[in-house]
């Protein structure tokens, strides 16, 4: 099963046609994987806020691979909601973090525990 | 040529994702950000989706990330301290994502082909169906709904915005 799949001579020529759908699919998994641990590992609320935009790059990624493969426009129109709603919670969530630096002065997310108990 | 774009646009866009985790203040991140989402935008072209990669460039990487950099200037956020990250995260973090990584590649190479005579490939120009023309054609007739409906919530979040953003809030 490996063996045409191996073959230098096949693999240069796939290349030379173009680049499998794949590559970019792998792509955008690389970079949700790096929004997500940049959510998890980081401390500061907007730089937090920045990952999860960059999760919803890596999906839109996605999508538009997907569009392309099956030829057809509606990935396109998923991403383009998908942009609609980053764009409106990237102004509620910038709102949030303004009212609770104004609370609280600071940025860390250790410190913001009101939910907490 | 399609590999050669592919290859440089890719290792711009994850070179610059891990500038946005590894940065420590948040305006480099904003910047790396920014990097990120217009090799992003140059990606979008190579398959075909022109409409989005002119949309990602004007809406991300302009409107949305000058919000993002006016309110790190607005509170003057300084680099953030790394004292404070917990046991778990240092020890089952990147093995954590190591698997995460690891399902979501085995999920992909299990329904598509990674290379060889049954990959499906991307051609600069195979696929020209990502024009203004085709995108405003489906959005005003099989999507119209999914239209109106986020309308609403651009109005509800620029309600939203401005409440949480009042003064007199405490």
């Amino acid at each position: 099963m490996l063996s045409p799949a191996m073959d230098p001579q096949v693999i240069m020529q796939t290349l030379g046609k173009g680049v499998p759908t794949t590559w970019y699919l792998a792509l955008s998994a690389v970079l949700f994987t790096i929004g997500v641990a940049g959510f998890i590992l980081r401390r500061n609320i907007i730089t937090v806020f920045m990952c999860i935009e960059l999760m919803l790059n890596a999906v839109n990624l996605s999508f538009i691979s997907f569009a392309h493969e099956h030829r057809q426009v509606s990935g396109h129109l998923f991403t383009f909601f998908v942009m609609v709603v980053a764009a409106a919670e990237a102004a509620v969530g910038l709102a949030i973090i303004l009212t609770v630096f104004k609370n609280r002065s600071t940025l860390n997310i250790d410190e913001i525990d009101s939910l907490k108990n | 040529m399609d590999l050669f774009f592919f290859l440089l646009f890719a290792f711009i866009a994850v070179a610059c994702a891990v500038s946005v985790v590894l940065q420590r203040h948040p305006i480099s991140c904003a910047l790396s950000l920014v990097g990120t989402m217009a090799a992003l935008a140059v990606l979008y072209l190579l398959l075909g989706a022109e409409f989005i990669a002119m949309v990602q460039v004007i809406v991300y990487a302009g409107a949305i990330m000058v919000l993002f950099v006016f309110v790190i200037m607005l509170l003057n956020a300084g680099a953030e301290d790394r004292r404070g990250s917990s046991w778990v995260a240092r020890i089952a973090g990147l093995p954590a994502l190591a698997v995460l990584l690891g399902i979501l590649g085995y999920l992909m190479l299990t329904f598509y082909p990674m290379i060889g005579p049954k990959a499906s490939l991307v051609h600069f120009g195979d696929f020209t169906g990502g024009g203004a023309k085709e995108i405003g054609t489906a959005l005003f007739t099989e999507y119209l709904l999914p239209f109106e409906v986020t309308s609403i919530l651009i109005l509800i979040a620029i309600l939203g915005a401005i409440v949480l953003a009042r003064k007199e809030i405490d």
